[in-house]
């Protein structure tokens, strides 16, 4: 028989099959103790109940399952291995120490509950970080129950509409200016409120006239992304809260870039009412591949009754608790207390930062933005030519005339060693780049960034069809979306 | 600041390429008024040995060392620990959610494992790649199974988990939807003739739990026929996911919305947990939540990309099936090892001593004590109902360094002096006859209490 060469690269590059393909009757990755129980008799315990048979779970070894992971990851780009221009999602460093504490065993095992007699240093972690996001953003009360930001979204605007129902008319509609992330939308239809849409002027940010045109009674908050998602701080939030507040409205501030605010300028200040924070933004908690989040709300006085229940107290002894008789709540928006576990990294931030820290983050993560837009002005579109905070919008425009849109220059940048930016969004620049390089970028790794996106401007001019193509340094080439949504496949059957 | 990596020079060199004077020049756009010309009053920078220490000290005083006998939607399983070792390489844990799917693939292949597995395990034809939660997950399932329907009306157990019922009301509250509640009997399973009577034509589904919240197991197949009669869905919770290693799946419910925390993710006082939803693939469309789907390169290549996405917010804005975005990746990741590692074999092995060290432990405490809806098949936890109050019996356990079992009067008033217990195949048989001990100890004093009354009246 002829030899066949069964290794040709590195296995990194090979392809790693799913687990399933690898498993063999009689494989295992585990060991239990002994039990020290009387064994018993599952037919007699659970009768017509009892599973017999697990189907297709795979049966392997444990360094089976340590190489499969570890190839696996290294298909993944990373903050871990350079810039993630991500824009609006702020992919900034990830603290190691944030891990290392946030497993130290007694939070780690913590029950949510076990008496609160033995759960002082988990409330007091709560209370700590709660009185910190207070003061960051300038707000008088605050719930760390939901989940991620869209959660915090259904929250907020939960408690708006208790708010209103307090007064005797929940209102009907939330105004969403046609910049906004797609979960403030959908969070205003989960609440069952009619969304309006606010437009923007030719600054990309609200227009005030609009606003004050289609502001009513009926009306029960703005949901506002402040800087917006062109990176552009609303200059008119004064008139804007104003406006808001005169018709009996509220202005809910999605803190979505609050990266570019914190130490520098406090919403809780300049009108809002109530907003939600991203842990997993802001405050540097990992994104995990796509959570966990953690989305705190942070409201004004007047909203504080209806915050979900429980709400954290310091009762008469000093020691810290849960109250639960809150008449007026808005009642849970999670089973137990929300996401721990990312309350511990994002104060573990907070105190590696201090006061100057967080400001010397902020003032870094606009400087950052704005060294990129200087460095690739004129390369690409500008649509918008107002100052940028902590990212920047260009456009397609000067690339579509080669037939090179967004998402190609997007892909060919995954050639030059980088994630892409966020690519057609928000919706008000046709083709978008949206790039925010955060604070965690040295000036070195910006000036590769730069000279890639302006190395592929060149390509486009030279070589369109080359930059259409690309990937073409990645494992896989682009992948059929078309057809695996028309034929979904979405698990793995034997064959 | 040393997460920071730029020099003085270096952001000298930034302004001055940029042409600006100083960094306030940026934030000029800030009215004036309204900038912060103070320092955040939070605590001052520290050195990360100080972080550690402050954190051992909050560890310290959050029953480190404790063992516990709570279980009620959160349950301690011991964690193999490649399941760290994994998530923590940076390539995972550092990554955002995988739009970019020719740099993801990592990511994207261990999430339609993770449906896969999800699917073997809960008899289920598709599951998505998470939810934030178990609570949450129902809410959203019984959100799905309304725009599957077209009705509004929903039926819930009370044996469902109370804060997942919690949960449910908050969301279904603005959303028009009627909840009615419906009790159990006292086998502690689902009262089969009151669901008859509050099952209507409005009804969108039947909302229960199994292994329900005490730890019993629903009679799905009657439940299923009484809803699915009437034209309504069944949605099944299961909060206690090592059950399915040794328990039949609610195969004949509609849609599964799952707790996925038992399969290697640390307790961590609440959260980050792991919901799913897994339906049949005729509901595919109408799911929320990110999927995962098997396609092919420009090469042939087998890959993976998320899909179906025109039902999420970022395409359908507010006509989408949920407003999730961010969901729990690598909490499902921590559940994805888990799963592989104990596998078909392991899982089964695994729910067994969690039903032996259960058995036990409730034959122990019914010695002393009553066990309730005991003619009933159950899991790993079970009622005890003692004469004293539950709360004060663990009080006492507590100085052993035990948590004991959950005191249901706040959810359950009905159910008196009655407790929650849960054990694991962390739970030694030690402790167990420690907290029996302790439980009987609590008995034979209120009974001879009792006794020294009656003397005292006789007298």
């Amino acid at each position: 028989m002829k030899a066949v060469t069964r290794k040709a690269t590195r296995h990194v590059n090979q392809n790693e099959g799913l687990i399933f393909e690898k498993s063999s009757a009689g494989k295992a990755a585990w060991k239990l103790p002994p039990l020290d129980v009387p064994e018993v008799d599952t037919q007699k315990l659970l009768g017509a109940s009892e599973r017999k048979d697990l189907g297709n779970m795979p049966e392997v070894s444990e360094i089976e399952i340590i190489r499969h992971f570890t190839r696996l990851s290294t298909w993944n780009y990373a903050i871990d291995l350079g810039m993630y221009p991500l824009g609006s999602c702020t992919m900034k460093y990830n603290p190691r120490v944030n891990e290392v504490v946030s497993r130290l065993e007694g939070l780690a095992n913590g029950h949510p509950y076990q008496p609160e007699r033995v759960s002082q240093g988990a409330l007091r972690i709560i209370k700590t970080l709660s009185e910190c996001l207070i003061e960051i953003t300038g707000m008088d009360a605050i719930t760390l129950q939901p989940a991620a930001g869209a959660h915090g979204e259904l929250t907020g605007l939960l408690l708006v509409r208790a708010y209103h129902q307090s007064k005797g008319h929940p209102r009907k509609k939330i105004l969403i200016p046609d910049s906004a992330h797609g979960t403030n939308p959908a969070t205003a239809a989960t609440v069952g409120y009619a969304v309006e849409n606010l437009k923007s002027d030719a600054r990309g940010m609200v227009d005030v006239a609009a606003l004050a045109a289609q502001m009513n009674e009926d009306v029960a908050a703005l949901m506002l992304t402040n800087p917006n998602t062109l990176g552009v701080f609303e200059q008119d939030i004064a008139k804007i809260a104003d406006l808001m507040h005169a018709k009996g409205g509220l202005l809910y501030m999605d803190g979505a870039n609050m990266n570019a605010l914190v130490g520098k300028v406090r919403p809780g200040d300049f009108g809002v009412d109530l907003m939600h924070l991203n842990l997993h933004k802001t405050f540097s908690t990992p994104h995990g591949g796509g959570g966990p989040g953690s989305g705190p709300v942070a409201v004004k006085k007047m909203l504080e009754p209806f915050l979900p229940k429980p709400v954290l107290i310091t009762k008469p002894d000093g020691t810290l608790g849960f109250e639960y008789d809150r008449p007026q709540s808005v009642g849970r928006v999670r089973a137990f207390y929300g996401n721990f576990g990312m309350f511990i990294r994002a104060l573990a931030y907070t105190l590696a930062n201090g006061p100057d820290g967080l400001r010397q983050t902020t003032e870094d993560a606009v400087l950052n933005a704005n060294y990129i837009r200087k460095g690739l002005e004129g390369v690409y579109d500008l649509p918008y030519s107002t100052p940028s905070m902590h990212e920047v919008v260009f456009s397609d425009k000067l690339q579509v005339k080669k037939g090179v849109h967004t998402m190609d220059i997007a892909k060919r940048l995954i050639d030059y060693g980088f994630h892409p930016y966020t690519t057609a969004f928000p919706l008000i620049v046709p083709g978008a780049l949206m790039i925010e390089p955060t604070e965690s970028e040295s000036k070195e790794e910006m000036d590769l960034f730069i000279e890639a996106m302006r190395s592929i401007a060149q390509e486009v001019e030279e070589d369109p069809e080359m930059v259409l193509a690309a990937p073409h340094t990645t494992r896989v080439s682009r992948l059929d979306e078309v057809a695996a949504a028309r034929k979904p496949v979405l698990r793995w059957k034997p064959s | 600041m040393r997460y920071l990596p730029k020099s003085p020079a270096d952001r000298e060199a930034i302004l001055k390429a940029i042409g600006a004077r100083s960094i306030d020049d940026l934030f000029a756009p800030i009215p004036a008024e309204y900038r912060l010309n103070r320092d955040l009053k939070v605590p001052r920078q520290m050195a990360e040995s100080e972080i550690v220490d402050w954190f051992r000290e909050r560890s310290r005083e959050n029953g480190d060392g404790y063992a516990t006998f709570l279980g009620a939607g959160a349950y301690y399983h011991y964690r193999p620990v490649i399941i760290d070792s994994l998530i923590s390489r940076g390539e995972f844990l550092t990554a955002y959610t995988p739009y970019q799917a020719e740099i993801s693939q990592g990511t994207l292949q261990s999430i339609f494992e993770f449906q896969s597995m999800i699917c073997e395990l809960t008899g289920m034809e598709v599951a998505n790649a998470s939810m934030y939660d178990g609570s949450t997950a129902a809410a959203e399932a019984v959100m799905m199974a309304v725009r599957l329907t077209g009705r509004r009306s929903v039926v819930v157990a009370r044996s469902l988990h109370p804060e997942y019922r919690e949960v449910l009301a908050t969301y279904a509250f603005h959303q028009g939807m009627p909840v009615t509640t419906t009790g159990f009997t006292d086998n502690g399973r689902v009262d089969l003739k009151e669901l008859e009577r509050s099952v209507d034509q409005n009804t969108a589904c039947v909302l229960i739990q199994s292994p329900n919240f005490f730890g019993t197991i629903e009679d799905v197949a009657a439940v299923a026929e009484i809803a699915q009669k009437k034209g309504a869905m069944l949605v099944v919770s299961v909060a206690e996911a090592v059950s399915l290693g040794l328990v039949e799946p609610p195969r004949p419910a509609d849609i599964i919305a799952m707790e996925a925390q038992s399969f290697g993710v640390p307790l961590g006082f609440g959260g980050p947990y792991c919901g799913v939803i897994a339906t049949r693939e005729k509901y595919v469309r109408q799911m929320p939540g990110r999927l995962v789907g098997q396609t092919t390169d420009r090469n042939g290549k087998r890959g993976f990309v998320l899909t179906l996405a025109t039902r999420e917010q970022h395409i359908r804005r507010e006509k989408a099936t949920s407003n999730i975005c961010t969901n729990q990746a690598l909490v499902a990741l921590m559940a994805n090892v888990f799963m592989t590692i104990y596998g078909k074999v392991g899982l089964r092995e695994l729910a067994k001593q969690n039903l032996a060290k259960a058995a036990y432990a409730a034959q122990q405490f019914g010695k002393h004590a009553k066990v309730l809806f005991s003619g009933t098949p159950r899991f790993n936890e079970f009622v005890v109902q003692t004469s004293e109050d539950p709360y004060a019996i663990n009080s006492r356990l507590l100085g052993h360094k035990i948590v004991g079992g959950l005191p249901l009067k706040k959810f359950y008033p009905e159910l008196g002096n009655a407790a929650l217990w849960c054990c694991t195949e962390m739970s030694t048989r030690t402790i167990i006859d420690t907290a029996v001990g302790l439980v009987a100890e609590s008995e034979r004093s209120v009974k001879s209490a009792k006794e020294a009354d009656v003397e005292e009246v006789a007298r």
